[in-house]
């Protein structure tokens, strides 16, 4: 019982830093920000500033979600980013299939489960590739998923034909605008998906295997891990939540953006891990990385109501995530606390 | 001895973990020309002391005092500049580098701002040649051999700086003629004058070269020795903390316990001519339940490449196997591990333990494998098991939740071990268990191997100590070269004669 409480505080241990990051924050926006923390109740919905940061910050947490796992491996997805768009591209295709052909009637309603069923199963399909190229061929994952990352934009534009495909379908839009319990619909998908991995990856031995995996895939393979199979399932899982991003994305603006859906998003994701706290082949925390995507995005808000350019947000954020990987590296706490001491010795 | 002697004066040092007091104030004194032993079993604080002097570790108390004065150190590098320098086991080398660049690595002589490379070479001929070494110094480092490089690393050492050297375990991977080149050298460097710190597991080598031996034991100084005046067996009693009397009884045991009579034999395994070509030649193999099967021969004369086969992480170019009289296919380790095999690797670090997982999950690991992703084993099991294994083994460690890679080396071996025990398997194959582990640890695993063969377990044990392979096995299969010559049992079973098989030029032909 004692062992299992010291664990669980390790595990608590791995977000403090971030957690603490992200109080930083929020404490400054306490005091220089009016109405910063004000959420008021109308319609049976939740409105407010950390809301809709939330909301906001949903595709790039359920990219993070994925990543976690990549990373966790020792591998990294580049792709995420291209996936949203082509995702966003066929869900838009579904709904609109004559479009690119300068057709612009609607003809049939397309059937909700049908928009959102094919975009996933060509994530999923991508997810594939990536995870066959790193797992059986045996790439190095920043090279296999710069593969897609760049040809899947082109893949997605292809798809539309280099246009904005723009649509009406309700029942799809309200993944991206609609509201579950009071909140927003993207806040409930990652909610849900976060529980999701959380229960598959902490309450199977899958979160230990990939962490076996991630720190020693040689003496995971020679104890009878399937390395290859869970590394591959890894890839598909990181697609699918790129796909699902994408959905909310495409459906949240009523378009599909082949050019710009995502674009970047997947170094948004790999930042919001770090700074999560997730080691590179090792240890993870899912937890961690949306509190990472938290950070990002609650920076961004509160650099974007405090008026500076937005040239000048990039480069907020750089430091700001520097500041924080450092934090982390317990090398440099080791490094500061050594200054400390050294101080406290030549005072006395 | 006079005092001008003393080069380094360790006063006192204690080092804390988190949680482990590593060095509990140590004294340590090296003289000019003198080979100082350090000794003690693993986790006894050798590595310690060593990563303190050399500006490692910070040290918490004590002092250290280098030729006179109170010194302090933050760096390695720093060290090197007042010269003292460190070898460890793993050879700090660039082996696509040449010789004569590793030995001035970041010190090159310059000549009108470029490398001069006419005397880099020159020099690192000169400086070779110091050490009776002749070899062409513009060859990459890792064309020679082990001996050579670690030579080479003597060779940088001594031209950045020699007044102390220290070498941690330089002597682990070198054979016979290796060691005795090295010792030629270190004597000399002696007779010069340097002081030289020595970390060994071998009690014999200590006995060869050093002057003085001073022993820890669990981060305590216990005491320094003439190594003229310490018999061996007091040298062992000290370190392992035991009356020397009780210890040689300790031996008898596991000598007596192996003596035992097999009443029935039945064949758990069968190899008919298993071969990989490049790899392996053909051989064949039986192994029976509860008996010890051992595998001797030099470095490269295909143990490891054995085990590799049975246990399906390399696949055979022809020949089939046998469990229980019926033919299986043992592609990989996964299926290996279905028929209840379980394989320890030579390679501890890199193929066997998980050094960022905690002790618990590496125990638990293959288990969890075998029951697979959804039969997941609760935290109340993970720990039964783990506490379980590290009463049985006597893992030294505060809790089952420590990293393995803070554990000392013996124990890690324990880790997997107990990683394999928990999945309750038939046939374990034990590759080099006890290297590099200390005399107590090693003692406990070869008990404990007899045990476990006496508990019904088949057993594939390999070893390069020929008296270990001889202690603990019931037959022993003797290889060269990648073949399998021959199989003693009985009273064949003793070093002269599987030194005679290895010797022997005629190789029995394979069929």
């Amino acid at each position: 019982m004692v062992e299992a409480k010291g664990l669980k505080n390790n595990n608590v241990q791995r977000v403090l830093w971030p957690l603490m990051a992200l109080a930083g924050i929020l404490l400054f926006n306490l005091f220089f920000t009016p109405g910063f923390f004000h959420i008021e109740i109308k319609d049976g919905r939740f409105f407010g500033s950390l809301i809709d940061i939330a909301n906001r910050a949903a595709p790039v947490m359920l990219l993070a979600i994925g990543m976690t796992l990549v990373f966790a491996t020792g591998g990294v997805d580049l792709s995420v980013g291209a996936i949203m768009a082509i995702s966003g591209a066929v869900a838009a295709t579904v709904i609109r299939p004559d479009y690119v052909k300068g057709i612009l009637e609607y003809g049939d309603v397309q059937p909700i489960l049908l928009v959102l069923a094919i975009p996933l199963i060509f994530s999923l399909l991508a997810g594939l590739w990536n995870g066959l190229l790193v797992a059986l061929i045996g790439i190095q994952p920043i090279i296999a998923t710069l593969i897609l990352m760049v040809a899947g934009r082109g893949i997605a534009q292809l798809i539309t034909q280099g246009q904005i495909v723009v649509f009406i379908h309700e029942p799809f839009q309200y993944i991206g605008s609609g509201f579950l319990f009071g909140l927003p619909f993207p806040i409930v998908i990652v909610l849900l998906t976060f529980s999701a991995t959380h229960l598959l990856t902490r309450k199977t031995g899958l979160g230990l295997f990939i962490e076996a995996i991630g720190a020693n895939s040689v003496a995971s393979r020679f104890m009878g891990i399937q390395e290859r199979l869970i590394t591959l399932s890894v890839y598909i899982f990181s697609g699918l939540c790129a796909g699902l991003a994408g959905l909310i994305v495409c459906a949240d603006i009523k378009a599909a953006d082949a050019n710009n859906a995502g674009l970047f998003l997947e170094l948004d994701a790999i930042a919001a891990v770090i700074i999560g706290g997730t080691m590179w082949g090792g240890r993870f925390t899912v937890f961690g990385s949306i509190i990472g995507t938290l950070i990002i995005q609650s920076l961004t808000t509160t650099i974007l109501t405090r008026g500076v350019a937005p040239e000048v947000t990039l480069v907020f954020k750089a430091v700001v995530i520097i500041l924080v990987a450092l934090i982390q590296s317990e090398r440099f706490r080791q490094l500061f606390s050594r200054r400390m001491g050294r101080r406290k010795v030549q005072i006395s | 001895m006079n005092k001008s002697n003393i080069l380094i004066d360790i006063k006192r040092v204690s080092k804390t973990f988190p949680g482990v007091l590593a060095l509990d104030k140590v004294d340590f004194c090296l003289h000019r020309g003198e080979i100082h032993g350090l000794m003690g079993q693993n986790g006894a604080g050798k590595s310690t002391l060593v990563k303190v002097l050399t500006g490692l570790y910070p040290r918490d108390a004590g002092e250290i005092i280098y030729e006179g004065a109170p010194f302090s150190l933050s760096s390695p590098q720093e060290a090197a500049v007042h010269g003292i320098s460190t070898l460890y086991q793993e050879i700090n080398l660039i082996p696509a580098l040449s010789v004569a660049e590793n030995i001035y690595i970041g010190r090159e002589p310059k000549r009108f701002g470029r490398i001069d490379w006419k005397k880099i070479h020159r020099d690192a001929r000169q400086a070779i040649r110091k050490l009776d070494l002749n070899i062409d110094v513009t060859q990459p480092v890792s064309y020679y051999s082990v001996a050579v490089q670690q030579l080479v690393a003597i060779t940088r050492a001594l031209e950045i700086s020699a007044k102390v050297l220290i070498l941690d375990e330089p002597t682990s991977s070198l054979d016979l003629a290796e060691v005795a080149q090295l010792f030629k050298v270190i004597r000399r460097l002696k007779d010069e004058g340097m002081g030289i710190l020595f970390i060994t597991h071998f009690i014999d080598q200590v006995y060869e070269i050093t002057d003085r031996i001073t022993v820890l034991r669990n981060g305590a100084f216990i005491g320094e020795f003439e190594t003229e005046s310490l018999p061996r067996i007091e040298l062992i009693g000290h370190m392992l903390g035991r009356d020397p009397s009780a210890l040689s009884k300790e031996q008898e045991e596991v000598a007596t316990v192996k003596r035992r009579t097999k009443s029935t034999v039945e064949p758990l395994l069968d190899v008919h001519d298993l071969e990989r070509k490049g790899s392996m030649s053909a051989f064949s193999l039986r192994i029976n339940k509860g008996e010890v099967l051992g595998l001797a021969g030099l470095l490269g004369s295909g143990r490891s490449e054995t085990a590799r086969l049975l246990f399906g992480i390399d696949r055979p170019s022809r020949g089939s196997t046998f469990l229980d009289g019926e033919e299986v296919n043992i592609s990989s380790p996964r299926k290996a591990i279905e028929h209840l095999f379980a394989f320890c690797p030579e390679n501890r670090k890199e193929e066997g333990i998980i050094e960022d997982l905690s002790i618990r999950e590496n125990i638990i690991l293959a288990l969890q494998a075998r029951l697979g992703i959804f039969r997941a084993l609760s935290w109340k099991q993970q720990n039964e098991i783990a506490e379980r294994y590290i009463d049985l083994l006597s893992i030294k460690t505060p809790s089952a939740s420590q990293m393995v890679k803070n554990l000392s080396g013996g124990n890690q071996q324990k880790v997997i071990i107990a990683r394999w025990l928990a999945t309750d398997p038939r046939f374990l194959i034990l590759d080099e268990p006890t290297r590099g582990i200390d005399v107590g640890a090693k003692a406990e695993i070869e008990k404990l191997i007899i045990q476990l063969s006496d508990d019904g377990l088949a057993i594939l044990f390999i070893s390069s100590e020929l008296e270990e392979v001889i202690n603990c096995s019931d037959r022993i299969a003797v290889l060269r070269d990648r073949n399998i010559l021959t199989e003693l049992t009985g009273k064949e079973m003793e070093v002269t004669s599987i030194m005679r098989v290895i010797a022997e030029k005629e190789v029995r032909s394979n069929g």
